[in-house]
């Protein structure tokens, strides 16, 4: 079983105990404990089931690649599944659960999977897509989206907030580990701005765990100054609980900090999302060891022998009594030295080479271990956990096995690979390197910067340099390339001595034994979380993948949510075997950002809840609220979409509005309507070439409707005109589109008119404007009193500045509802107190406000066009028998050769008709008129569609607009519209005005 | 009735650091050539502040003004003087090219407050506000999380933010946000 040993543990402090449970199960733990150094010293060896197969599975390894320990934590509204234990503080009240099985985690109906897993091989998931196809909808599908998925998805909404960061350095660490802190130091000492994040809660990495000395003294004491001296520098930032997740473009990082996860509920944002922009990283990001490829190595008990060693030596855990250590190299006698250091008895160490006799093994020897070289491991025993080891000679097949040895524990080593992924996160590339069986990164092709040069610099570890003695003088090599890219001048920079004992050359061993059947081979796990052996990267060989990023597909091989960490390497190096290539031709699968799972509520940071998007509210928004409003998104703003009275339905609501409007009077909150300034000498003639009509000879005091198309011609924008004096002109524009046309004006003048005069400014929030419309909408101006608004003095499509009932205003006479109608325009901090006053004069001739859905109808009703509703970026002016708004007199404007092209000129095309139902109802939005025959892909064949439609309350009848083919030339004409389902609504063609034809009521 | 009404009414927060809206604030948009010799007097003898470099602000008394774009400044001053300013630039200007308009009303003015200040716009603004990087007689126009907004320092441990009138409350929504207690970064501080 696995204890807690009763003394050591660097990282914890016996005397703060902590409570916590695992499947409901109580548990102690230290301050300082990972989840999983609690557990495993809770002997909890088993801790979940993988993917495919359901395999019981223990801790594999200590930190951020660990494949199986993965756990549902926390519970309701703090739920996060797929939680790595390796990489979770332990505190007070933590709960966990562990994941993919059913009903229990000791009796899991769904390893059944695995007795026929020789069903179930490398590519099931494609082949099942093959034949026969009936399979797959009924049996394959259904069943395998059950099984999808290992953490359960939160249901509650996430109690905790999020947060970014916006950071700025010239040089960035990322990792803080002894190469990380000598880099920091280097630059530090340099001057340079220096950011140094540290994914764990501590500094110095595995350093002291594997015994480096540096300059004659444990790791632990450099370490210490060197994060004291770094503290005290001013321009330098040290973090600890941040992982760098992704390095983009530009020196762009992101970086996650984990602010609240070991502290949950405490009032702190859980993480913070930082965005950095580095001159120039130093990713120092370590090393990952890689697992042994032979039979039975994924049974619970079965670890990294680093990571055998990081328990015993960080958490004083004890893996087991007795624990047999298999490599191919060195470095994994350590832990079979801690071990024996810790009272632990370690059987032998099986070492595939044949021979060894290095310093470290020699060292073991010395301290009693038997060392078994030439040697593998046949298979493990035990099922649920490891109970012993069978041996056999490395160069055989495994046929023959030489010798038992029980134990509780294996801790394995199949060599190091550096952690290369921020290195080639934007492309910086790899070499392999034969002698120490890894890919390290290419120093002669590093990510570029735009200026053309490197911008990423790896070191220690991360950059290959494996052994102590070569990590400090290769991060002081690379903080000073770092600090040379950009110009700056390191100083002499101290590189301290660190040492360890020297290490023999490792043997490449991707299986073991090298000459094992398939028997052996189909117990090989090469991905533990997603049930990859080598017989499924062999098969896929033999089935013709030959790319590696093909057979990772097909195979999922590093797939799961470590993302290969562990098994890449092994499995790329199986494929080149299986292909006879050699590993560097095959190469390795892409490393994408990021780095090991960002949650998405960090990703979100405070874009939630009430700040989850902008919402523009006009200066009445609150009055709306108050009112009944039912709203309407409306871009970012939200437009009152009707005003509904106690119990009064939506329809209803819209209903009495246009009526109200049409007998009395209304008031519309138009304050969203764009509105920009454009003055200049040149104002008017470049108004000329924006609009399809005539701006320049438009009158002060005077408006005009204009329309705005594209150069391709098609029509963007409309909206009215106002002459303000003799070089000022105010363009209305419609409410979606006066961010877009103010920004259009400006590229015009920036790019392409630059030497004409004008200037425009976008004062759409300047204003509040609102619109009183209707029969008294006079009367209703008058008793505010202060302008004559009488027909004789303020004639339609005039405006005029004034005092209206003391409000400073500019009144337009426009209507957009065939009423008479005046927009009052005020300064914004205004309109809520003028909306007020016009509301309570209104009280006598009836007013009430009214929302977007009668503005639509009104217009409709008029037969007036919406920009966005009979416009869809293909529709001309033309289209919409608007050809009396454009200008045969301008030489140009834009658009015009647009729509001089001969299928935009087709007397073909679909033109704006109105349309009426037969029986009177309402034709169903977005509607098709069915034309005879059928297109080449055998649909029926269209001749118009539907773009607006309504009932009409002031007509008692549905009435619609729409574009059909040769439209006005056959008015009265009945065609067909289909409807889902079979049945035909039939629509007769008619005028789109429908509603006061000669334009009589505006105009009073 | 004409008195000037801001966005939010004062509303006030305090975090870490205190979110307040500053209330009516007169600002004028001004659009000319900055190479004009009349432009550059008018804005001298109509203003009595100097014209700012790029990306600067120039603060005279209670008086601002503050690079835009490379034709465009904003004079931000009391909202009791505006009116009359405005008339002695539009007077000035006669004859030039040029684009003198009220724009108080569009906009939305906060102060930031407190030891705190950077690092609450340091997580809605992609802006390095180290010290170092950031100080005081610098114009920053940038964005806060999804919209527009300026920043620039307003007092020692004071940064004045301007966003659109429309996104007033959610502007306010993003500082109370980033100052709320327990959010403090410690990066600058």
């Amino acid at each position: 079983m696995s204890t807690r040993l009763s003394s050591g543990g660097r990282l914890i402090d016996r005397t703060k105990a902590l409570e916590f449970t695992f499947n409901g199960k109580r548990l102690r733990g230290f301050s300082g404990d990972t989840l999983a150094s609690a557990l495993l010293g809770a002997d909890q060896m088993l801790l979940g089931r993988s993917f495919k197969y359901h395999r019981p599975r223990g801790l594999v390894a200590a930190g951020v690649e660990e494949p199986n320990a993965l756990v549902n934590l926390g519970q309701g509204s703090r739920l996060e599944p797929n939680q790595r234990t390796t990489t979770t503080e332990v505190f007070d009240g933590l709960s966990a659960t562990s994941q993919n099985h059913w009903p229990s985690l000791e009796f899991d109906i769904g390893a059944l999977n695995g007795l026929v897993a020789r069903f179930l091989p490398a590519g099931f998931y494609y082949k099942t897509f093959i034949h026969p196809r009936a399979a797959w909808k009924h049996l394959f599908e259904p069943l395998i989206r059950q099984s999808a998925g290992l953490g359960r998805a939160p249901v509650e909404r996430d109690a905790d907030r999020y947060e970014y960061f916006y950071a700025f350095c010239d040089v960035l660490v990322i990792g803080g580990g002894i190469a990380g802190l000598q880099a920091a130091l280097v630059a530090g000492a340099a001057g340079a701005r220096v950011l140094v994040l540290e994914q764990t809660a501590h500094w110095g990495g595995r350093a002291p765990v594997d015994g480096v000395q540096i300059d004659g003294r444990p790791a632990d004491d450099w370490i210490r100054n060197a994060v004291e001296a770094l503290e005290r520098m001013e321009n330098v930032t040290v973090r600890t609980r941040v992982t760098g997740a992704g390095v983009y473009d530009h020196g762009y990082v992101l970086a996650d900090e984990k602010v609240a996860d070991h502290t949950p509920g405490d009032g702190r944002p859980k993480h913070r999302l930082w965005r950095i922009r580095a001159g120039r990283i130093v990713t120092a990001t370590g090393a990952i060891e890689r697992p042994l490829a032979f039979a039975g190595n994924d049974v619970p008990g079965v670890m990294l022998a680093s990571a055998v060693r990081d328990y015993v030596v960080n958490w004083a855990i004890s893996p087991g009594d007795r624990t047999v250590v298999v490599t191919n190299n060195d470095d994994a006698y350590r832990t079979a030295i801690a071990l024996k250091q810790a009272g632990l008895a370690v059987p032998a160490v099986i070492d595939a080479r044949p021979e060894a006799r290095g310093a470290l093994p020699e060292a073991a020897r010395a301290a009693g271990i038997t060392v078994l070289t030439g040697t593998a491991v046949a298979g493990v025993k035990g099922r649920g956990r490891v109970s012993g080891v069978q041996l056999c000679p490395q160069a055989g097949e495994g046929g023959a096995v030489t010798q038992e040895i029980a134990c509780e524990a294996v801790a394995m080593s199949g060599g190091w690979s550096p952690v290369v992924h921020l290195w080639s996160h934007c492309g910086g590339k790899l070499v392999w390197d034969e002698g120490a069986a890894m890919f390290r990164p290419d120093p002669a092709r590093p990510p570029l910067g735009a200026d053309g040069t490197g911008f990423v610099f790896a070191a220690g570890s991360a950059n290959g340099a494996l052994l102590a003695d070569q990590v400090m003088g290769d991060a002081t090599a690379a903080a000073e390339a770092a600090l040379t890219a950009m110009g700056k001048q390191a100083g002499a920079p101290a590189t301290p001595e660190s040492h360890a004992e020297a290490e023999a050359p490792l043997l490449p061993v991707w299986i073991m034994p090298q000459g094992a059947g398939p028997d052996l081979r189909m117990k090989m796990w090469l991905d533990y979380q997603n049930d990859v052996k080598v017989s499924d990267v062999q098969l896929a060989a033999r089935e013709g993948y030959e790319s590696v990023e093909h057979t990772k597909r097909y195979t999922t091989l590093g797939m799961a949510t470590d993302q290969g960490k562990l098994s890449n390497i092994n499995g790329l190096a199986t494929l080149s075997n299986a292909l006879n290539l050699p590993i560097p031709e095959v190469g390795t699968t892409t490393f994408r950002p990021p780095y090991t799972p960002v949650t998405i509520g960090a990703l979100a940071g405070e874009a939630r809840g009430e700040i989850f998007q902008p919402l523009r509210r006009t200066p009445m928004h609150d009055w709306h609220a108050a009112h009944g409003v039912e709203w309407e998104p409306v871009g970012h703003w939200r437009r009152p979409f009707c005003y509904r009275q106690p119990g009064e339905a939506t329809s209803a609501a819209v209903n009495r509005e246009v009526l109200n409007t049409r007998e009395k009077v209304g008031l519309l909150d138009a304050s969203t309507l764009g509105k920009i300034l454009v003055k200049g000498p040149d104002a008017g003639r470049f108004l000329d070439m924006l609009y399809t009509n005539m701006m320049s000879n438009l009158k002060p005091g005077r408006c005009r409707y204009g329309l705005m198309c594209s150069e391709n011609g098609f029509l963007m924008d409309d909206g009215v005109v106002a002459r303000i004096d003799e070089d000022s002109w105010l363009c209305h524009t419609t409410s979606g589109g006066a961010d877009r046309i103010h920004a259009w004006m400006e590229d015009w003048l920036q790019c392409e008119w630059w030497d004409w005069k004008v200037y425009t400014a976008n004062l759409t929030e300047q204003f509040a404007q609102i619109a009183v419309v209707g029969p008294k909408a006079r009367a209703v101006l008058e008793k505010l009193g202060g302008m004559d608004v009488s027909a004789e003095n303020f004639k339609f499509m005039e405006w005029q500045d004034g005092h209206l009932g003391g409000f400073a205003v500019r009144i337009f006479r426009i209507s957009f509802s065939g009423e008479l109608s005046y927009e009052i325009a005020v300064p914004a901090g205004q309109g809520r107190a003028l909306w007020g006053a016009l509301h309570d004069a209104g009280q006598e001739f009836g007013i009430a406000p009214y929302g977007t859905e009668a503005l639509h109808i009104m217009r409709a009703e008029k037969g007036f066009v919406m920009i966005g509703d009979e416009t869809d970026g293909t529709v001309t002016p033309q289209d919409l028998n608007l050809d009396w708004a454009i200008s045969k007199k301008k030489e140009d404007f834009l658009g015009k050769r647009g729509q001089q092209r001969s299928y935009l000129s087709s007397p073909d095309r679909w033109k704006l008709v109105g349309l009426e139902t037969l029986d009177g109802t309402v034709l169903p939005d977005g509607s098709y008129a069915a034309a005879e025959g059928v297109n080449a892909n055998g649909q029926r064949n269209t001749q118009g569609r539907v773009t607006s439609t309504y009932w009409s309350p002031t007509l008692r009848k549905g009435i619609a607009m729409g574009l059909v083919r040769r439209g006005p030339e056959r008015m009265g004409e009945v065609i067909d519209f289909p409807q889902p389902g079979g049945a035909v609504i039939k629509a007769r063609i008619v005028d789109p005005v429908f509603y006061d034809k000669q334009g009589e009521k505006q105009n009073v | 009735m004409s008195e000037p009404v801001s966005a939010l009414g004062g509303a006030a927060y305090q975090g870490f650091c205190k979110v307040q809206e500053a209330g009516p604030v007169g600002m004028l948009t001004l659009r000319g050539n900055f190479a004009s010799q009349v432009f550059v007097n008018a804005v001298k003898t109509s203003v009595g502040v100097a014209m700012p470099k790029v990306r600067a602000i120039v603060t005279e008394g209670d008086r601002s003004l503050a690079w835009m774009s490379p034709d465009e400044v904003l004079l931000i001053l009391p909202h009791a003087e505006l009116a009359a300013v405005r008339t002695r630039l539009t007077e000035a200007l006669a004859g030039e090219h040029a684009l003198v308009v009220d724009v108080s009303d569009a906009r939305a003015v906060l102060t930031v407050s407190g030891a705190g200040a950077r690092e609450v716009l340091a997580k809605l603004c992609p802006v390095d506000l180290a010290p170092d990087a950031f100080g005081p007689g610098e114009m920053r126009r940038t964005r806060a999380a999804q919209v527009a907004a300026a920043i620039w320092m307003s007092g020692e441990e004071e940064f004045t933010l301007i966003a659109f009138r429309s996104v007033a409350g959610y502007v306010m929504g993003l500082l109370t946000a980033a100052a709320a207690p327990g959010g403090e970064v410690g990066v600058f501080a």
